[in-house]
């Protein structure tokens, strides 16, 4: 108890700054492959992506990451465990931050494929299993978590998969695909609208006091998609059907139309992003901060500070600014054979996935969501070429990750032990 | 930095690098029209410098179809087979290798043509020629059949495209009879050796309409599911 009077301020500080380190790690690495697709497909320039990402990363993080936060904040860890004794749970938190940012940054300046919800929920029941106790793990949440790692590209993949069969029906094999694109696309973009505001009110507008019952939250949903759809038609009405130069591909001007409604389902992915890997950046930072504020208790009843959030959110976009743009340039170059009429299928499947999970609060790979939704169009026979290997890297990185997180943590946790007590 | 499962999981397509494959066969078919003008001008200077433009267009050919090949490894996951692909892309290539042989044969031994054949000698090169350009205008809905994801609408186009395909080379082959018919005709007074080759050529000539439809019919397979 002593130590956390005492050091309270300095626990604060290293929480925030190693918070950030974490923060600065997902908007250098994570966003790049929430924004890749839609830079690859061509339907954002570089800028335009940073900007939407900066943008809707922290509306997300800010209006819907609230669950999967309390996720990581006392999900994982049983409180009755560390009760008497919340300097470990500090240290724990401390450790599991500075190891999943570490590892994060190790591995992605080795070119590992790592993913940051692995390394945090890996240090995090690392730290508890070895420090404190196995029985502090919550191991019921821990499952649920790891079957969600597999159910996510499973759904995912089949939200896209539907989605792109009923795009080519309506609009691709018919017989003027442009008009069919104009009447058709409006009513995805509701969806986009429709899909982000219903889980944005469900779940995410309770911390800000707005209590909302479902027939609110449906009728309020249904005018934000009404109003998106109407922003899209604006810049639909200006696309014209012009054949392309050449005269050779003749679906030039349809994938125009596409390349607007994935600019939507950009901003609907880097939501997605933002509600759920923020809080691997701060969900440790504020469990920290709550036992630090109210002198030593777990489990207070206490609100998401909104100043935690900013430093998640800054995270996020200094993360973007220093390195992240490099990285989505390079995700974005590798990915040109998708086209908008494809990506716009796996962002609306991986980004609706995504959003789900984080209204469960349960921390998701933004990254392997996104593969099992690409991979959901590959079935539909929509993509030239798919390199399968992809998905024994995607086992890799669960496998590699989660001890390394977990081994990690329970060094630095030693470490912070002895050197505090 | 190299981290990236998303950016790793996609291949490179196949389909762009198949259709300039098809582009240079029938650049090389195409460049038999003014070397059998040259051939029935007996202008020889001209014909050789004819069939080296054939040569070097072949070799292109070659060039891209390993290319294609490169960019097929067998643990892509491909919309549809990937054996039916190479299979496409040899045919296509043995558009461009049954120029070559025509050109080569012809110029080596500086065939002469009897004067009666000469029309529908080059009649016969254009429509194999324009068979191979058919085979040409299948391929390049490659493309749009990927958008569409290789049915519906799209499909049925190509597969009108691959009629019209056959009807072309059924003519060709009428044609061949007919001019097989005319040498018959005069083979008595022409040395024998020449004749030999003569009828050796027309079945060459017969073989680029042939691949040709074959292309088409490697295509339908290509789609049909």
């Amino acid at each position: 108890m002593s130590i956390i009077a005492e050091h309270g301020q300095l626990l604060l500080i290293l929480a925030c700054l190693f918070g950030f380190f974490m923060a600065w790690g997902v908007g250098a690495n994570d966003v790049a492959n929430a924004m890749g697709t839609s830079v690859g497909a061509k339907a954002l320039t570089i800028k335009q992506a940073i900007l939407i990402a900066m943008l809707f990363e922290f509306c997300g993080a800010y209006l819907a990451g609230g669950e999967v936060t309390e996720t990581i904040r006392k999900g994982i860890i049983d409180p009755a465990f560390v009760a008497d004794s919340p300097d470990l749970l500090v240290f724990g938190m401390l450790s599991s931050l500075l190891a999943a940012g570490v590892w994060l940054f190790v591995a992605s300046m080795m070119g590992w494929p790592v993913s940051t919800t692995h390394s945090i929920v890996g240090a995090l029941v690392g730290f508890a299993a070895v420090g404190i106790d196995s029985d502090a793990v919550v191991w019921s949440k821990v499952g649920q978590i790891v079957a969600s790692w597999v159910v996510s590209p499973v759904m995912a993949g089949t939200i896209s998969f539907g989605i792109f069969l009923s795009a080519q029906r309506l609009i691709l094999n018919t017989q003027n695909p442009f008009e069919a694109a104009k009447k058709y696309i409006p009513y995805y973009l509701f969806l986009v609208g429709f899909m982000i505001a219903m889980v944005t009110m469900t779940k995410g507008l309770k911390h800000l006091g707005l209590g909302l019952n479902f027939q609110q939250c449906m009728g309020y949903s249904v005018i934000a998609g009404i109003i998106v759809a109407g922003i899209g038609q604006l810049f639909l009405r200006r696309i014209k059907d012009t054949p392309s130069a050449d005269g050779r591909f003749r679906f030039a001007s349809v994938e125009r139309m596409f390349a607007v409604l994935m600019v939507f389902t950009a901003c609907a992915m880097a939501f997605a992003h933002g509600s759920n890997d923020v809080a691997n950046a701060i969900g440790p930072v504020a469990a920290i901060v709550s036992v630090v504020q109210s002198g030593g208790v777990i489990g207070a009843k206490s609100a998401l500070p909104s100043w935690i959030l900013l430093v998640g959110a800054g995270g996020i976009v200094f993360g973007l600014a220093t390195y992240g743009f490099k990285v989505i340039a390079t995700v974005g170059t590798k990915i040109t054979e998708l086209t908008p009429s494809r990506g716009f299928a796996a962002e609306l499947g991986a980004a609706s996935t995504v959003v789900i999970a984080s209204a469960t609060g349960l921390p998701i790979s933004t990254t392997h969501t996104l593969v099992g939704a690409v991979l959901g169009v590959g079935l539909a026979r929509g993509i030239a070429a798919l390199n399968l290997s992809v998905i024994r890297n995607i086992f890799m990185s669960w496998i590699i990750t989660l001890p390394a997180g977990a081994g990690l943590a329970i060094v630095f946790f030693f470490i912070f032990k002895a050197i505090f007590l | 930095m190299p981290l990236n499962s998303l950016g790793n999981l996609f291949g490179k397509s196949p389909f762009e690098p198949i259709q300039e494959h098809m582009k240079q066969a029938q650049a090389c078919a195409a460049a038999l029209k003014p070397f059998i003008d040259a051939v029935l001008a007996d202008d020889w200077v001209l014909a050789e410098k004819a069939q080296q433009v054939i040569v070097d267009l072949e070799n292109e050919a070659d060039k891209l179809k390993k290319q294609v090949r490169l960019q097929l490894p067998n643990n892509l996951f491909l919309p549809v087979p990937r054996a039916d692909l190479l299979d496409l892309v040899s045919m296509q290539d043995r558009i461009a290798n049954c120029s070559k042989d025509i050109a080569g044969l012809m110029l080596g031994r500086k065939m002469q043509i009897p004067p009666s054949l000469a029309a529908a000698l080059s009649e016969y090169v254009i429509l194999a020629i324009a068979t191979s350009a058919q085979a040409m205008k299948a391929i390049e809905e490659l493309d749009e059949l990927l958008e569409t994801g290789f049915r519906g609408r799209e499909v049925s186009l190509v597969e009108t495209l691959i009629e019209e395909l056959d009807r072309l080379e059924h003519s060709a082959d009428k044609l061949q009879i007919d001019i097989r018919g005319s040498l018959y005709e005069i083979e008595r007074d022409l040395p024998p050796v020449d004749v030999m080759f003569l009828y050796q050529t027309i079945s060459l000539i017969g073989e680029l309409s042939d691949k040709s439809q074959k292309v088409g019919s490697r295509l339908q397979i290509v789609i049909a599911r």
